[in-house]
């Protein structure tokens, strides 16, 4: 199973990213920014990181690089698309998934082991998780604040669109503790924090990561 | 009107603003017996900034000079002194470079830009080595934390480390939060960094190749940093140009993230034949220093510098500190690779000069001829001082009032308030509010992180080779005894790698101090110096390089010596690394002994606001006994957790263990209970085991005095038996509640 990962400028968690396809049993395929062809992966990952500094807003112009394009026009059709942190905002400014992340409320980057309770298992990324089960994975974040309005926030609730919440404490300011959320369809998924660095016992505060890249093997695997 | 040499050569007599440049007028006079005439004001700009005291180290040169020949036999130094950065060998055909820098004073003037451009700057010192950096560490040192500037200056500093090291990808795996009145108006920031490399890849500073191109590539050159304010006080400088200009340099940590990809990238096709970064004093020292090391001669059309300001004179051009970049020497029939490895990564690059084998640094500016020296007389003959120096006539005052004369805790409830207080204590408390605004997960191979004893990375995944580095300094045991002060910085930091369970390898220092001018201060960092390289060698550790930063002082009061000492350390094993975390079990045990220690201690220092006498003592040879016991009981596999015993004593490193595994122990106070929960012997460390046989036989072997001291009980208390019990929530609450609360 060919599972691409993106590089953009500036992008920190490609390697990171990599290493969790690979642990998981997948095959992690290299993406450039500037390239339009997106080598018939199966499924793609946007690290984390900084893209073009973040220069605009956080993921504002990484959405516009060519490998953007194929990559939209392909979650269209289906293809599982995971954003971590950064990779998230640059799925939020492709209207891939509602909402926008923005500064932590209290102003700090934030790098801490935190508990997230997954809420959806119906998706490509979460579907080897149990519904309500607790892991704790690292956040790291500047502006992982997670805000909608309203009824946007009521949609994704009441459409089960809500992937993973924060337990014991709210790291950023997120609207109603969300995490992460994924599209109607259940391939794009937008998670703030990071599953890839998870995935070690040596290196991660747990394993608990590797469901997301487990997920994706499985789905893609099922869907054959 | 531009100042050419042929100008200079006509008006000999025309008077120069040396002065204002901090040149004395018998460095002036010794330019002009080099040249044979007056300098150009290019020439004068660029011996100005070199022969700073920051690039040229005429104050400290003449002691640093016992790094090299107190040197003790080794292997592992692949290279030494004097480049970017010293390399080790690591084993498997890996090499590792490290070093640490200082950016105090831009800190304490624009504290998130000063110590972020810090970051950035120690990084390109180890890319330009050849290595990719695989981590940064920061020790920093700050005025009392309730004093109103450290709220301004503490929570920029700390933004801006992790402003920059976070998008740029590195993991700040630890360092230092230090509180002490004299570092008010002084505060410290040094920077570490860590990189990897294969042997092959190593790269020097060097213009090799006559007819070689050299390519300055990355950020464009602009206004910001000229050679500090004497320079912008100088009016002929600036005619027409930018008059006025910020002395703190802007980061652009995005940028640097390119620079590092791109460099790495031309690396390791092989294009490059010679490179070196670009920090203080920019193209002048870029230049000079790779043409001194190189063929010896070098020509620059200047004019042909990227700008981001296109009034900047070619004087600034060549004193400018922008940020983010570098020089490379690339043969020509490799620039048009090299080019378009710049222009995958955005990054921009033009070819400024060439190798030549004349002798001479030539420098043209449309055309006519501003610059024109022997490279070595600016990079590396720059005066050399013997400052003089005296031991302060109060050494011996300070040194006659010992702690032993302080009111100590007698009853049991006066123990445990004075553990409460003490853990509570700005140095002693947690420093999570600092260390959570860091990324310690990026690159994936973090094995440990603050509050661990060293930070740890892996460097081969498959392997699980990697190296642990730490970095210490207790400045009040060097105001006490400079000499041996900085030996308990080295034995501290030494003690903390092998704590963790790997082998030092080598040393790393910043030796921050006030102004070499005053004959005390001088005498502080001779001792400092001697110091350290006397107990470098007796640990058979070499120095690989390091950075003197002098002037830390406001008014008469200098900062306290302060000579941090970063040790690197290689583990064969990741997996065989030993925690801080005890877990739920296992025998509690002191390795080492301890004496009525308390001058210098934090207890004299937080308690009483006591400092006086004698620091611990030195005894090098029992902390290589110990280190034996920590390394080895770690590849065995018979200590399966450890701290060391430092600031606050062994009372502060058992309730550190306890708060990192939410698990209490039962402990048996030995002897005097005071001297054995505060005294702050060096030379020990505690160690969890579950074979204590296997722990007392080594320890024996090794003739270190190994005692058992409790029990690890996996309950929510730290129990004394018979004085007192104290619930982790409590401690934990103490502990955590500091920081936050003086910041909020």
């Amino acid at each position: 199973m060919r599972i691409g990962v993106v590089t953009f400028p500036g992008s920190l968690d490609d390697r990171d990213a990599a290493r969790a396809v690979r642990i998981a049993g997948g095959e992690p395929v290299a993406l450039w920014h500037g390239d339009d062809d997106i080598k018939n992966v199966d499924a793609v990952i946007l690290p984390g990181g900084f893209s073009y500094g973040d220069y605009l807003r956080c993921g504002a112009i990484a959405r516009f690089s060519p490998v953007m394009t194929a990559i939209i026009e392909k979650a269209h059709e289906g293809m599982p698309v995971l954003g971590i942190c950064n990779g998230f905002q640059i799925l939020c400014e492709s209207h891939l998934l509602p909402g926008a992340l923005i500064r932590n409320d209290h102003q700090h980057f934030i790098c801490r082991d935190q508990t997230l309770r997954i809420e959806d298992v119906s998706s490509a990324w979460t579907s080897s998780y149990t519904l309500g089960q607790e892991i704790v994975v690292p956040l790291k974040n500047g502006e992982g604040g997670f805000v909608a309005d309203d009824a946007t926030l009521d949609q994704l609730e009441g459409d089960g669109r809500v992937i993973a919440r924060y337990v014991g404490m709210n790291p950023n300011g997120s609207r109603r503790d969300i995490a992460g959320i994924r599209n109607e369809r259940g391939n794009v998924v937008g998670l703030m924090p990071h599953p890839e660095h998870a995935v070690e016992a040596l290196t991660g505060p747990t394993t608990d990561g590797l469901g997301f890249f487990a997920s994706v093997l499985t789905s893609l695997a099922g869907s054959r | 009107m531009i100042d050419t040499v042929g100008r200079a050569q006509e008006t000999p007599d025309q008077t120069q603003p040396f002065a204002e440049l901090g040149l004395k007028p018998d460095e002036y006079q010794r330019i002009r017996e080099i040249l044979g005439r007056r300098p150009t004001s290019s020439e004068l700009a660029m011996y100005s900034v070199m022969w700073s005291e920051h690039c040229s180290y005429k104050s400290s040169k003449v002691h640093l000079r016992q790094f090299g020949d107190k040197k003790p036999p080794t292997d592992a130094l692949l290279v030494g002194i004097g480049e970017n950065a010293g390399v080790v060998d690591i084993g498997d055909g890996w090499a590792v470079t490290f070093k640490v820098e200082s950016h105090n004073h831009p800190s304490y003037v624009e504290p998130y830009q000063g110590a972020a451009t810090g970051v950035g700057g120690i990084v390109r010192d180890i890319l330009s080595m050849g290595a990719r950096p695989i981590a940064v560490m920061d020790p920093l040192r700050f005025g009392p934390l309730d004093a109103p500037d450290t709220r301004r200056v503490l929570p920029g500093i700390v933004a801006g480390v992790g402003g920059y090291g976070n998008c740029l990808g590195l993991p700040n795996i630890g360092g230092e939060v230090v509180f002490d009145p004299t570092y008010l108006g002084n505060p410290l920031v040094n920077a570490l960094c860590i990189g990897a490399m294969k042997h092959e890849d190593i790269h020097l500073a060097s213009a090799k190749g006559v007819g070689n191109l050299v390519v300055l590539y990355g950020a464009r050159t602009g206004g910001d940093g000229i050679g500090g304010v004497s320079v912008l006080a100088s009016e002929t400088f600036s005619e027409g140009g930018p008059t006025k200009r910020p002395s703190v340099q802007v980061g652009d940590p995005f940028m640097e993230k390119l620079l590092i990809e791109a460099t790495l990238e031309v690396l390791h096709a092989g294009l490059v034949e010679g490179i070196q970064d670009l920090g203080g004093a920019g193209i002048s020292c870029a230049t000079s220093e790779l043409a001194s090391n190189g063929e010896g001669g070098m020509h620059v059309w200047l004019d042909r510098v990227l700008l981001r300001d296109p009034t900047l004179s070619p004087e600034e051009i060549l004193m400018s500190e922008s940020q983010e970049r570098m020089c490379a020497i690339v043969r020509p029939e490799n620039l048009d690779a090299f080019l378009a490895r710049c222009a995958k990564w955005d990054v921009e690059a033009v070819v400024i000069g060439e190798v030549t084998d004349t002798g001479h640094l030539t420098i043209d500016w449309h055309g006519q001829r501003i610059v024109d020296v022997p490279p070595r007389t600016v990079a590396h003959e720059g005066p050399v001082y013997e400052r003089p120096l005296a031991r302060p006539a109060w050494q011996d005052t300070l040194q006659a009032d010992d702690a032993s004369t302080l009111p100590r805790p007698q009853t049991a409830q006066e123990l445990q308030s004075t553990l409460l207080n003490l853990v509570g204590s700005p140095n002693l408390a947690s420093k999570s509010w600092v260390t959570s605004q860091y990324d310690r997960y990026v690159l994936g191979n973090t094995v440990l992180a603050q509050p661990e004893d060293s930070g740890m990375v892996r460097v081969d995944e498959v392997t699980g080779r990697g190296v642990a580095v730490s970095t210490d300094c207790n400045g009040r045991f060097a105001k006490l005894d400079p000499y041996a002060g900085a030996q308990l910085a080295l034995a501290e930091s030494y003690r903390n790698v092998a704590t963790t369970g790997a082998e030092p390898l080598a040393v790393t220092n910043c030796l921050n101090f006030g102004s070499p001018e005053d004959p005390a201060v001088m005498w502080q960092f001779s001792e400092a110096v001697r110091g350290l390289a006397d107990g470098c060698l007796q640990l058979g550790i070499p120095v690989t390089g390091g950075n003197v930063s002098f002037y830390n002082q406001t008014g008469d009061i200098a900062i306290l010596p302060t000579p941090v000492v970063g040790v690197l350390g290689v583990i064969d094993n990741v997996t065989r690394r030993t925690p801080m975390a005890w877990g739920t079990a296992g025998t509690i045990m002191l390795l080492g002994s301890t004496r009525a220690e308390f001058s210098g201690s934090e207890w004299a220092h937080h308690v009483h606001g006591h400092l006086g006498g004698l620091p611990p003592l030195v005894d090098l040879e029992a902390e290589r006994s110990l280190a034996r016991v920590l390394i080895d009981g770690a590849r065995e596999g018979a200590i399966r957790a450890a701290h060391d015993v430092a600031d606050g004593g062994v009372q502060q490193a058992l309730v550190e263990m306890a708060l990192r595994s939410d698990s209490g122990a039962k402990i048996v106070v030995a002897g005097d209970p005071f001297t054995f929960l505060c005294s702050e012997s060096a030379a020990r460390a505690i160690v969890v085991t579950d074979d204590e046989a296997a722990v007392r036989e080594r320890a024996a072997a090794h003739g270190v005095e190994c005692t058992v001291v409790g029990t690890v009980t996996g309950g929510p208390t730290l129990e004394f038996a018979g004085l007192f019990d104290v619930s982790l929530e409590e401690l934990r609450s103490v502990h955590e509640a500091t920081i936050p609360a003086a910041l909020a």
